[in-house]
């Protein structure tokens, strides 16, 4: 109790210590809204935006859709949304929902028609002049098109202010687009100079009404002159649209290729190294990917948190699962690859089978962070998901931790002796068979961790091993055997090949493409792009 | 050129020359099948249904989607067990011959389709098509058709085996790329624009020849020429792994490099057996759609190819007769275990595919033979060492 009360007491210091002159007279130009006259208003707005600055930008929002209240008791201020039922009020200084209240206990506060162009004009002014980029860009794309001869002086001052160069372009199309309208000659041809290169929709749009024709087939436009620069700027236009559309078709392909580099390069381990092919990889993904759903389940709360947790479970249940594998089956099958693979395979339909009927044979939810959902919006019509990005990221960090365990650990230097020459690794003492195992449950926990990322961008259920499967062996396969770079390159070019002849011929006939040419390529290279050179490389 | 025709010449010839040795368990097969051909269709059509002894249509449509199975069996235990060729793709050619065949049922519907399009299958009304694409001319007529189950599956095979024998593509590398064979087939199948049917693939037969396929007449006939077709494969295969033909390839199986260096074109020895084994397949699926009444993509599943190689391994690889056994087997147990217990099923194919390869590395075939040895009698067969199957050599 002692402590509640202290706490609170603190609180109360706090605020009134924060509580500065201007706060106080924001408050007291609240307060005049809910007094003035319908004359004054305009007056007492103006007032309340110099002073609040962005703080008043709410309230002038709410008073210029016609939905600022205030309580008749205490004249607080309320935004009240009558178009729902019940009417939605909200406490706009809290912006918190204001719950059981009646809407008989407000008073609307009225204004006119001049004081809402007042409003546009101050709320323009206001958020043209933030700190925050985002938010002026947000104001010069809304006025876009929607600029009054009014508004030109805000937005040239803003302009003479401005030093982010996207916030400047939309800031100068703001300005120009009127002009287009209603300028002489000389005024409408600079104002498609400052269009070029704009790839705003409404910029867009507005340039190809300039080309359109009248039904009698002559064109809209009468200016030859404007229509001949309305064409070139339509032209730096698209060209600049074409180079964006090429970087985000490289952005997917990098994204696929990262999943695929993230499915294939534990097998590219176990099968450089130990000369197995692994048909359980697919399934310890799964494993993966079902750890960070049974992680979830169990700490709910901490959704935020759960893929932290979820990195080193996934590789410690799937490797744990990688090495009783291997002590369990493959040890006793070495020399015989064509039997592994069989044994693997039964391996993974007991898996299969195992998730089946453990959880469901549906697929599971895996919920994405916070911090993974959403875009980085780079402009209007490029924008990259930051679930994709995190996982390029992190597969490219995989791949540098794992180059680096086996570059420059003792236990990566038993790993290469072995995959180089067994028979002689085995000579100068180094203990094979614990190596393998231990190689093969590190490329299982790279697969457990594959199948976290995985588990953001894709279904989790019994099959989705399955489907990364045969990608993941073309990938080793492509890329040549016991080499991580050879995997790296190989993954990122299938992946951008892929994307890049999506849009052409169709996904599926893409991957269809893709497996052909790998098909063709290794009747030329029988050993992918980057063979294993030495002694042993030829069994 | 010339040394094609030299070496099938001399295959041929040797096949010719091979005594076709009437051994135990050849004995024992053919003896087997001439007794279900003779006891099934008297069961079936001769004993009235409220009889114990009755054999239903359903189970002799089963028994004959086995055997086509086995047939198959047939085809990858021998790339696999006399040449080391470990394909995950055979059902490739299996689901193409199947195909073949199902285009000429389809173009047997005629108008008797749900749309009663004479000169279109329903599918292609149903995608607005306006004309039949010019790969399926021709299918209405039966000869054309069986020419067909045999050509393109053989010729892929012919293609596909030149390729990679050429460029000594061997061991993993090939299964995946058979594998990948398999998958990019298999997502071609199911695009609706590829002209058979897409997902629900060619299915609603109505008959074969003038015969209603729903009749038990035409089941049993079906039945006997799947017999008929595994007989002959079986002796086919069985001539000539006992032919020099046969030897030279149990030569590369076991000493790839030694048998190349001894001068021997190993690649068009493994070319010619690879189209062989595909043809085998081919027929298998050409018998197994009418039967069964539907071919879809989903048979050139890479899962399905494996399934087929897990038969041959139980069976055990390297003596035909246990691929027959091996299929059989396996599929009368998927047939109890799915109706039984289906969530069993995969665990128990599971732990066969486990159990098989570790302590039962050839086989039933290979129980058997041991069974003989320590009674005294000898089976012939061909010897497997350690890694005689394997990819590495």
């Amino acid at each position: 109790m002692a402590y509640r009360i202290i706490s609170v007491f603190l609180l109360v210091v706090l605020a009134a210590l924060s509580t500065r002159a201007d706060e106080s007279e924001f408050s007291q130009k609240l307060a005049a809204l809910s007094t003035a006259k319908l004359s004054d208003m305009s007056v007492a707005v103006e007032e309340l935006a110099n002073v609040g600055k962005e703080q008043a930008l709410p309230y002038m929002d709410a008073l210029l859709d016609n939905q600022l209240y205030f309580r008749r008791s205490d004249s607080k201020l309320f935004r009240i949304d009558t178009s729902k039922d019940p009417a939605i009020i909200t406490d706009v200084a809290a912006d918190k929902k204001l719950e059981g209240a009646a809407t008989s206990e407000f008073k609307k506060i009225i204004i006119s028609n001049s004081v809402r162009t007042k409003l546009r004009e101050l709320m323009a002014r206001l958020q043209l002049a933030s700190k925050d980029s985002d938010l002026r860009a947000r104001a010069a794309r809304e006025m876009l098109g929607a600029v009054t001869e009014s508004d030109k002086p805000i937005l040239e001052e803003a302009l003479s202010k401005e030093n982010d160069s996207e916030v400047k372009a939309l800031l100068k199309a703001a300005i120009a687009l009127p002009n287009l309208d209603t300028g002489d000659a000389a005024q409408r041809l600079a104002a498609l100079d400052n269009l070029a290169g704009n790839v705003e929709p409404a910029v867009r749009n507005r340039l190809n009404q300039l080309l359109e024709k009248n039904p009698d087939g002559s064109f809209i436009e009468a200016d030859i002159q404007v229509r001949d620069q309305a064409r070139y700027v339509i032209g730096t236009i698209e060209s600049k649209l074409q180079r964006y559309r090429f970087a985000e078709t490289i952005f997917f392909g990098l994204s696929l290729g990262s999943v695929l580099l993230l499915a294939a390069i534990g097998l590219a381990i176990t099968f450089g190294v130990m000369g197995v092919i692994n048909m359980a990889h697919g399934e310890l993904i799964m494993l993966g990917a079902y750890t960070t759903y049974v992680i979830q389940q169990w700490l709910p709360n901490q959704l935020e948190y759960s893929l932290m947790i979820a990195v080193p479970a996934a590789f410690v249940v799937a490797g744990l699962v990688g090495v009783a594998i291997e002590r369990g089956v493959i040890r006793w099958l070495y020399g015989r690859p064509l039997e592994t693979l069989l044994a693997t395979f039964g391996i993974s339909l007991v898996l299969q089978q195992a998730v089946r009927t453990i959880f469901s044979p549906l697929n599971r939810q895996v919920s994405t962070p916070e911090w993974m959902s959403g875009s980085w919006e780079i402009n209007s019509v490029f924008s990259l998901t930051y679930n994709r990005l995190y996982i390029v990221i992190f597969s490219l960090i995989v791949f540098a931790l794992l180059s680096l365990l086996l570059k420059k650990t003792s236990l990566g230097l038993y790993v290469r002796a072995v995959s180089q020459n067994r028979a002689m690794a085995k000579a100068m003492g180094v203990r094979s068979d614990w190596v393998d195992a231990m190689t093969f449950g590190l490329g299982s926990g790279i697969a457990g961790i594959a199948g976290v990322a995985l588990s953001q961008l894709t279904n989790v259920g019994p099959n989705m091993g399955q489907a990364y499967i045969i990608d993941s062996f073309m990938v080793v396969v492509f890329g040549g055997v016991g080499n991580l770079w050879g995997t790296l390159v190989g993954s990122l070019a299938l992946g951008v090949a892929n994307k890049f002849l999506e849009p052409a011929s169709g996904a599926v006939l893409a991957k269809i493409l893709v497996l052909i040419f790998i098909i063709l390529f290794i009747q030329k290279r029988p050993r992918g792009l980057f063979p294993q050179k030495g002694r042993s490389a030829e069994s | 050129m010339q040394n094609v025709l030299g070496m099938t010449g001399a295959g041929l010839s040797g096949l010719l020359r091979a005594r076709t040795q009437w051994d135990k368990p050849s004995l024992g097969l053919y003896g087997l099948l001439t007794l279900i051909a003779i006891v099934v269709p008297i069961c079936n059509l001769l004993i009235p249904e409220s009889s114990a002894l009755h054999i239903s249509t359903y189970t002799v449509t089963l028994l004959g989607k086995y055997l086509c199975y086995a047939l198959l069996a047939l085809a990858v235990d021998l790339i696999w067990g006399y040449c080391g060729i470990l394909s995950l793709g055979h059902g490739a050619f299996f689901a193409l011959g199947g195909y073949a065949m199902g285009m000429y049922l389809m173009r047997q519907i005629g108008d008797r389709g749900v749309y009663a399009n004479p000169l279109l299958p329903d599918f292609m009304v149903f995608l607005n098509w306006s004309e039949l694409p010019w790969y399926w001319h021709g299918f209405n007529h039966f000869g054309f058709a069986m020419l067909m189950v045999l050509l393109v599956p053989g010729l892929l095979a012919f293609v596909f085996g030149s390729l990679a024998f050429r460029s000594r593509v061997t061991g993993v590398y090939l299964s995946i790329i058979t594998q990948a064979l398999t998958y990019a087939l298999m997502l071609a199948f199911f695009r609706n624009a590829f002209g058979f049917g897409g997902n629900n693939g060619l299915t609603d037969f109505k008959d074969i020849l003038g015969f209603n396929l729903q009749h038990d007449g035409t089941r049993i006939v079906l039945f006997l020429l799947t017999i008929v077709a595994l007989a002959t494969g079986y002796a086919l295969s069985r001539a000539i792994v006992k032919s020099k033909f046969g030897r030279v390839i149990i030569a590369i199986r076991d000493a790839e490099s030694r048998a190349r260096f001894m001068g021997y074109q190993v690649h068009h020895y493994k070319v010619w057996l690879f189209v062989f084994s595909a043809l085998l397949a081919a027929v298998a699926g050409a018998l197994y759609v009418p039967q069964v009444g539907i071919i879809n993509p989903g048979e050139f599943s890479p899962l399905n190819s494996i399934e087929i190689v897990i038969w041959v391994a139980i069976g055990g690889r390297a003596t035909l007769y246990g691929a027959v056994i091996g299929a059989l087997l396996v599929n009368f147990a998927k047939t109890w275990f799915t109706a039984a217990f289906p969530e069993v099923w995969l665990f128990a194919l599971g732990a066969l595919f486990v159990v098989v390869t570790l302590f039962l590395p050839q086989g039933i075939a290979g129980l058997l033979a041991m069974k003989n040895k320590l009674s005294g009698t000898p089976l012939s067969g061909a010897p497997l060492s350690k890694s005689a199957a394997g990819g590495k050599t």
